[in-house]
């Protein structure tokens, strides 16, 4: 079946045989959108994290029929004209990244949260950013969260 | 080696190789500065691994082999050492451009091919690839540098000595040329003896907190990891692997996937059966269509395999003998004993293990994610009954390593599915298979002893069971059989308090699964057992923890002393009490990896049955930090790993089956439990860069139960500790 969404600004369609099949695939492989990763399948660590209508999702437990008609956002999609978000502006000011492999999921878990709750506390980052980092970043990023919510409401 | 340019110049054509060359006896003895073994031979190994810490295993004859220059002078650093998080790439820039004279920017880094003949002869791993490298590449950078110098002479006409350098040009009288001018049509190349080095107080970006280079990649979700690999025309494979351990599969049934529509062909070679298909989707689900039986040789649950884990049983190795057997000390006192234990533990590294091949007409080119890119390549070779030159392993960047991709076989499956159907392959385990298929973290048992009388320590010993590390690993190169102990799992295991008579004996365990290296190999059950073990024996003797510690280990040995001050930092920087305060108790702990001390103070506080770690201050003697930020990163990176593992990660085994098989249900140390302020000191001991990126995993464990000792008197003995 055809799907279409909008995705990054684009409107784009993916064919899939079966439209269960988890929207992750359809934008790395049908659409050569790498940034989102696999990291379990079930919905448990938050590699594949992208926005669906500006909510965070896992999107490896998300069947690609429902993308239908979305506005789909990645992390390709989160800086715009080539200006990193005020999220990635904070992940670099803190050079929070290692392996690096999770760190998409997390900038759009926090770039969602950020939506949510503009200034979070210690306590909403530990209950919102629930990803797993196996480098064990977690100090560096909650200071660059931290930093991200003052970027953003400098620019606001 | 100083400069006699003029005396002893070597010509050398394009295929320049080997002028000079590092060797050493390589792989991670990481022992640190703990002096043991009595038996002469195994002595022999230690003291190498003493004072040849972390040798480099390629070529580094060859400067035009590691640094290629672009007509945009552009340096561009082929690196044998992979970048799996550690941050190498960036201390390998910083070393090159010292040398060079040019600006970071100038410099990229980029996985070396093996089939550009720049191999690490071991692997990425044991925290050696910054140490290892520290002279050599220096040298090299310096070397080729003094080669365009020259060269950029003869093409401007001018004395070399009038020249000057800066950011990758040279000028003379007015005239300029860049590195990449002077290189333009140059076929062949005076290699001159290395030049001195530059002395420390005129470096301009070693020792500086340089930003990752790889770090704009990493914010925009760049394609540069194994799994982001591709080739046109690319199929998907997925192959069917156990769930069970010690069990072997027979009675397939293919059918029902071969029905399957996209399925192109189900390829059943070197003991594997693999589905190929047009996407990864479909791939996955007509594997999953595969049916078959298992026969288990045996029935396995934990409690048998802790039972096989057990001080006594298995082969003996006494690798620590100061003195006699704790029983055997003459004398009044008596003998205070406790157990340890530790858990299985799984890499849970975010990206799978998997691999594209491409194979076309007698050759193949794989792209993975690998700690060991010449290993890889020479098993492929030999799988698929080809030379070594016929394989090109092209590393990419490492969605995490941390001991996992030291063995990389999945690179043969994917090359022989390729040749099967004539398109490049990729092939991916999925999580459940990463979970059963793991090359564990080895379950340990540990028995510490003291003898105490009238409030002193009269002996300390340590004891313990482990299953494989380097045993039986790809990466044994014999070094195991010599020492007879296996250097992995009995790192951090030898006793550093030597102004005691003391013992350590390892017992060697076979298990029904895999187990290797995992980050800090046996550190981390090792410094749990006896740091917590001394720890309660200054509650028992009525001591001080630090001043225990500290009046327990002699000044004979230098990295005795480097540990003395980095525990006096530790406890001074984090205002160490011994006692609670306002809920909350401190505890301490002291570890030497691979010759770099690290003490930690852990924070904590009990709440309800949770163990919760504050705050974390750590002194971390590295030697020098090549990039002390990313040293910081390391250390912070640890102590927020060691927790995971200290506090939540196990593998449980029921009927054959090894669980849990996803994230979520293994539990994870995640941003909620991890300590909100980390107080990293950094201490610098020696003017050499030692090993960064494992030694701090080593006191955390021993560092929290200490501290929940105080709060409850409970000495909790298990890893992963829990209250409930």
């Amino acid at each position: 079946m055809k799907v279409s969404f909008t995705i990054n600004g684009k409107l784009k369609s993916v064919e899939v045989s079966d439209g269960n099949s988890p929207l992750l695939w359809a934008i790395r492989d049908g659409l050569d959108l790498k940034g989102t990763k696999f990291g379990c399948g079930k919905a448990a660590c938050g590699a594949c994290t992208i926005h669906v209508d500006g909510k965070a999702v896992r999107s490896c437990s998300f069947p690609t029929k429902y993308a239908e008609g979305k506005e789909i956002t990645t992390i390709e999609g989160l800086s715009v004209d080539g200006r990193l978000h005020p999220v990635q502006q904070a992940w670099k000011e803190e050079v929070v990244p290692q392996c690096g492999y999770c760190q998409p999921g997390f900038m759009m878990a926090t770039a969602a949260m950020l939506k949510e709750i503009p200034n979070p506390t210690d306590d909403d980052i530990d209950n919102n950013i629930i990803n797993v980092c196996r480098c064990a970043t977690y100090y560096r990023m909650r200071k660059a969260i931290h930093k991200a919510a003052a970027l953003n409401s400098q620019n606001s | 080696m100083s400069n006699t340019q003029n005396k002893d110049v070597k010509k050398k054509g394009v295929k320049r190789r080997k002028f000079l060359k590092y060797s050493g006896v390589g792989i991670g003895l990481m022992l640190g500065g703990v002096w043991i073994a009595r038996n002469p031979l195994r002595r022999k190994v230690f003291e190498l691994a003493e004072t040849m810490i972390a040798p480099y295993m390629g070529d580094t004859s060859d400067p035009l082999l590691w640094m290629q220059i672009t007509p945009e002078n552009e340096i561009i650093l082929h690196s044998s050492k992979v970048e799996m998080g550690q941050g190498t790439f960036t201390s390998l820039a910083q070393l090159a451009a010292e040398e060079l004279e040019v600006e970071m920017d100038r410099i990229k880094v980029v996985h070396a091919e093996t089939g550009s003949g720049n191999m690490d002869g071991m692997s990425t791993g044991g925290s050696m690839s910054v140490a290892g490298l520290w002279t050599p590449l220096r040298e090299m950078a310096a070397t080729l540098r003094e080669m365009l110098k020259s060269k950029a002479a003869e093409k401007l006409e001018v004395a070399s000595n009038t020249l000057t350098l800066a950011d990758g040009v040279f000028s003379a009288n007015g005239k300029t040329m860049t590195f990449g001018a002077v290189v333009e049509g140059v076929t062949e190349w005076n290699i001159p003896d290395v030049p001195p080095l530059k002395e420390r107080a005129s470096f301009k970006y070693i020792g500086k907190p340089i930003q990752r280079v790889d770090l704009h990649d990493k914010l925009i979700g760049a394609p540069i990891f194994g799994m982001d690999a591709e080739y046109p025309d690319m199929l998907h494979a997925s192959v069917v692997r156990s769930r069970l351990i010690d069990a072997s599969m027979t009675n397939f049934d293919i059918s029902e996937a071969e029905k399957m529509p996209s399925v192109v062909k189900i390829v059943q070679e070197n003991g594997f059966i693999g589905v190929v298909a047009k996407t990864h989707v479909e791939a996955d689900n007509a594997r999953r269509k595969i049916t078959f039986d298992y026969i288990p040789n045996r029935k396995w649950n934990l409690e048998d395999v802790e039972k096989e884990v057990s001080v006594g049983k298995g082969k003996k190795t006494i690798f620590q003998k100061e003195g006699s057997a704790v029983e055997d000390i003459n004398g009044e006192g008596d003998i205070f004993q406790m157990e340890f234990r530790s858990p299985i533990g799984a890499h849970a590294q975010l990206e799978p293990n998997g691999a594209v091949a491409s194979y076309k007409d007698g050759r193949v080119e794989i792209k993975v994610s690998t700690q060991v890119p010449k290993l890889t390549r020479d098993e492929v070779a030999k799988a698929l009954g080809l030379s070594k030159d016929d394989v090109n392993v092209i590393p990419t960047f490492l969605g995490g390593g941390f001991g996992r991709r030291l063995h990389t076989p999945n690179a043969i499956q994917a090359a022989i599915m390729s040749r099967a159907v004539g398109k490049p392959v990729k092939s991916f385990f999925d999580r459940k298979q990463e979970f059963q298929n793991d090359t564990f973290r080895p379950p340990t048992h540990h028995v510490m002893k003291a003898k105490i009388h009238d409030g002193k320590i009269l002996g300390l010993e340590h004891q313990f069971a482990s299953g494989d590390t380097l045993f039986n690993s790809a990466l044994d190169p014999g070094v195991a059989t010599v020492v007879r102990a296996d250097i992995g799992s009995i790192r951090g295991g030898a006793l550093i308090y030597d102004a005691l008579p003391h013992r350590s004996t390892y017992y060697h365990v076979n298990l029904p699964f895999a187990t290797s290296f995992w980050r800090s190999l046996g550190l981390l059950a090792n410094a749990f057992a006896i740091e917590s073990f001394i720890d309660e024996l200054a509650i028992k003797t009525g001591q001080d923890p630090v001043a225990l510690r500290l009046n327990s280990i002699l000044n004979e040995n230098p990295y005795n002393v480097r540990a003395k001050k980095v525990l006096e930092a530790c406890a001074k920087k984090a205002g160490y009490k011994d006692g609670v305060d306002n809920g909350r108790a401190m505890g301490i702990a002291l570890t030497i990896d691979g010759g770099s001390p690290c003490a930690h103070v852990a924070e904590v506080s009990v709440e309800g049955k949770e163990i919760k770690v504050h705050k974390v201050t750590v002194a971390f003697d590295c030697g020098f930090a090549v990039n002390p930020d990313q040293v910081r990163a390391q250390v912070e990176g640890c102590v927020c790993m060691g927790i995971s593992a200290a506090l939540f990660e196990k593998m449980d085994l029921k009927d054959n089956k090894l669980y849990p098989i996803n994230y979520g249900s293994y539990k994870m140390a995640l941003m909620r439990n991890s300590p909100r302020e980390i107080d990293v000191v950094l201490i610098e001991g020696n003017d050499k860069p030692g090993p960064v990126g494992e030694p701090p995993l080593g006191p955390i464990g021993a560092a929290i139960g200490n501290a929940v000792r105080r709060l409850t008197g409970k000495r909790l003995t298990q890893l992963p500790m829990s209250l409930v």
